[in-house]
């Protein structure tokens, strides 16, 4: 076989892989989602008062004392690299390593947020930002020390709170895999449309 | 650690092996052309290629067509990479797109080519359609290091001067394999929630409101075929820890199970060709182990945490920095383990920032480089440590050694050696340089002993084709690009070279009958020599930088010492 005869072979067989896998692979599960998982093959987006509100597998910045908040994002903005907390267009943490003093300065920054909790009684995942920067859970005792700034903002009962925290709370896959965690926007979207 | 976490890794391995076993099977019968339930495909793939992807090829002519093709992805990759935002269909994953300069579209074209999957871009910066052109090497690269470790095993199992033809194995394997495979996983990835659409990023107001940009894209196809191929490069920046690339417990597992099963079920394929399922047993039980040790070290780290934060802050000393909430501990410490173990290179967690030996192991996995391993390379990385060990029990034994009945003499050792001694060279000597040149310090994040892993991190990913990062390091300068896009070509090529052309020299060998004299390999006490010759020669070249490195920095860390 001659060196041009294995180069317009290999070219061939190129494009043909490609048409495949660039081609019908990519439209053959792109129809399936769009048929048959139409609402999170479209990114899981939910709505509020007739606009869409965001997406349920995305976290989302909230600051206000009626809402409950999320984890630390470390995300910036595309353009002008400037922090901008909950950025879907730009996912990524802080990645300080372990003994970087910047990692203790960034954690305590976070817990300034937290004044008047024991810091032992802080969960880590409040105060330390997530891999994606859109982690949309935190963990239940992450929620629970949040009740009673919600609860006094939102004039409502702690125990009415905790119980919309227990009925939001995930357990782990099978009890084995992953860990128990509370979507912020979906609690946050009950208190919203509960009135409160 | 907890129980359920332990019992949730031991029914993984347990589904693990159970897959292997026949899926081992399935691809002997797949690449030996034993299949036909896809025959209308595979048969227009062929007539497409023409009569090329008919003839028997000698071990030159293989490699030929296989360097020839491998060229041929990287440069149209590389085109499309420079010009996408001028073709149609140049909807972008986000709004903000940043085309890539020359050397960046290098390292890309060089990492997707290689089934590296080093990113120094975002992806959210992409177009789909470059983003389409980089799945397609996705499915392309890792059967291409599938077929050439089929062609080692055709030599070592009988004497023929021919060793099949890459165009139809080629085609064998991504037909009858990867795209299957891919599709099912597809399927259950939409099933578990992650997104597929073609319709640019959604605009939202946000209950605060505020606006925020979501990025979408045809996530759940990249997804399927960057796990299964070992490929690792993500669809977003954040990869695995992105709540879209991997939403919820069940597709974190899922994507675990996808990464490690065919190169699991490859040393049983390897079994199924030396007709010696017992040979199979061996290397795979003894690389289990060695996954096993590594898994269980990172859970440990991960669960023993930073006691730093806690001194410095009284806070618990669980970590949660750079490591997302659904995906657990036990989770997040299967993930970092699987990927550097299998080299895929996908992440659910920064390496980064996790605690000095959760970030070490992976880097000592990729420096083994036979923990199991990507498609095919990794198979082709357990033999050579095999034949190394037939090679020195020999000497101890003072026999000529042998491996399957093939003698190994002075031309299989030598080619042996360069294959092994490429690796630690294309990792130490950049790494040596970046260290004492102002091009690869000005790249650091975090300083000290952890400076020092980010850089050894970066060169040893790229060498052992995984492609996950110490992402503090700032990779995207025309430095990291050109040294990094090299190391993962030469850490690629070479060594295939080298051990192709042993494949030929191998073939051309008759079988020896074993005699009494003759080392049996498929027993356990071969697997204690090749896990010694394994470590010393794999662990002990690497040792100084990794106590320079995370054990130093775990040492500073348990001492409470931060400046």
């Amino acid at each position: 076989m001659s060196m041009r005869e294995d180069i317009w072979a290999s070219l061939r067989g190129y494009l043909a892989l490609a048409v495949l896998f660039g081609g019908v692979y990519s439209l053959f599960v792109l129809g399936v989602g769009q048929l048959f998982f139409h609402h999170t093959a479209n990114g899981s987006l939910v709505t509020y008062q007739g606009r869409v509100a965001g997406s349920s597998e995305i976290g989302q910045q909230f600051t206000g004392p009626q809402w409950f908040w999320g984890r630390p994002s470390a995300t910036v903005s595309s353009t002008s690299g400037k922090p901008q907390p909950y950025n879907a267009d730009n996912s990524g943490g802080t990645n300080y390593g372990p003994t970087n003093p910047a990692l203790i300065q960034e954690i305590k920054g976070n817990m300034a947020l937290y004044k008047g909790i024991p810091p032992s009684r802080i969960p880590p995942d409040l105060v330390e930002s997530s891999a994606s920067g859109l982690d949309p859970d935190i963990s239940p005792a992450a929620a629970l020390i949040q009740v009673p700034r919600v609860a006094a903002a939102r004039h409502v009962s702690q125990a009415a709170l905790r119980a919309l925290i227990a009925a939001h709370t995930r357990q782990p896959w099978l009890g084995l895999y992953g860990a128990p965690r509370v979507n912020v926007l979906e609690l946050n979207l009950a208190l919203a449309s509960g009135g409160s | 650690m907890t129980a359920m976490g332990v019992l949730g890794i031991l029914i993984y391995l347990v589904v693990l092996f159970a897959l292997a076993v026949p899926m081992g099977r399935y691809i002997y019968n797949a690449l030996e052309g034993r299949l036909h339930w896809l025959g209308p495909l595979e048969g227009w793939i062929l007539r497409i290629i023409g009569p090329a992807a008919k003839r028997e090829q000698t071990w030159r002519q293989y490699w030929r067509s296989f360097i020839l093709f491998n060229l041929l992805c990287m440069l149209i990759t590389y085109a499309v990479l420079r010009l996408d935002t001028y073709l149609p269909l140049s909807q972008g994953v986000g709004l903000h797109l940043v085309p890539q300069g020359p050397h960046l579209a290098f390292n890309t074209a060089a990492s997707f080519t290689t089934n590296t999957n080093w990113q120094n871009y975002s992806g959210e910066t992409l177009t789909y359609l470059a983003q389409e052109f980089l799945m397609v090497l996705q499915f392309v690269s890792p059967a291409l290091g599938l077929v050439i470790a089929i062609v080692f095993f055709r030599a070592l199992v009988g004497r023929r001067d021919t060793l099949g033809n890459f165009y139809a194995d080629l085609v064998r394997a991504l037909v009858y394999i990867f795209l299957p495979v891919a599709a099912a996983a597809a399927v259950l990835l939409l099933a578990l929630g992650l997104p597929d659409t073609f319709a640019g990023p959604a605009i939202v107001h946000t209950l605060q409101g505020a606006v925020q940009q979501i990025d979408r894209g045809p996530v759940a196809a990249f997804e399927a075929i960057k796990q299964l191929g070992t490929n690792g490069g993500g669809f977003f920046n954040a990869n695995s820890a992105h709540p879209f690339e991997n939403p919820n417990p069940v597709s974190n597992i899922l994507a675990i199970l996808l990464m490690s099963f065919l190169s699991t079920a490859l040393v049983f394929t390897f079994g199924f060709y030396a007709k010696n399922r017992r040979q199979a047993v061996v290397l795979a039980g003894v690389t289990a182990a060695l996954y096993m040790a590594g898994i269980a070290i990172v859970y440990l780290a991960l669960v023993n945490g930073n006691p730093l934060i806690h001194q410095a802050l009284g806070l618990s000393a669980k970590s949660m920095e750079g490591r997302e909430v659904r995906n657990g501990t036990a989770g997040t410490a299967l993930f970092v383990s699987a990927t550097t173990a299998y080299t895929t290179g996908a992440v659910n967690a920064w390496h980064d920032s996790l605690p000095p030996l959760a970030g070490g192991l992976p880097l000592l996995f990729m420096m083994l480089n036979t923990v199991f391993g990507g498609k095919g390379a990794g198979m082709l990385n357990i033999l050579m440590f095999a034949i190394i060990t037939v090679f020195v029990a020999g000497l101890m034994v003072g026999r000529t050694p042998e491996f399957l009945g093939k003698k190994i003499e002075r031309k299989e050792i030598t080619l042996a050696t360069v294959a092994m001694l490429v690796h630690p060279i294309i990792i130490l000597a950049p790494t040596a340089f970046a260290l004492v040149h102002r091009v690869g310090t000005s790249s650091i994040l975090n300083s000290g002993f952890h400076g020092l892993t980010e850089v050894i991190y970066a060169f040893t990913s790229g060498a052992a084709n995984n492609g996950s990062a110490f992402a503090g390091l700032g990779t995207n300068t025309p430095f990291y690009n050109v040294s990094i896009g090299l190391v993962m070509l030469v850490g690629r090529y070479l060594s295939m070279a080298a051990m192709m052309a042993m494949a030929g020299s191998l073939a051309a060998k008759r079988i020896v009958p074993a005699s009494a004299g003759t080392l049996a390999t498929d027993s356990w006490s071969f697997a204690w020599v090749y896990l010694f010759v394994t470590l010393i020669v794999g662990a002990l070249t690497f040792f100084p930088a990794l106590a320079l490195g995370p054990i130093a920095e775990h040492l500073v860390m348990m001492g409470g010492a931060v400046k």
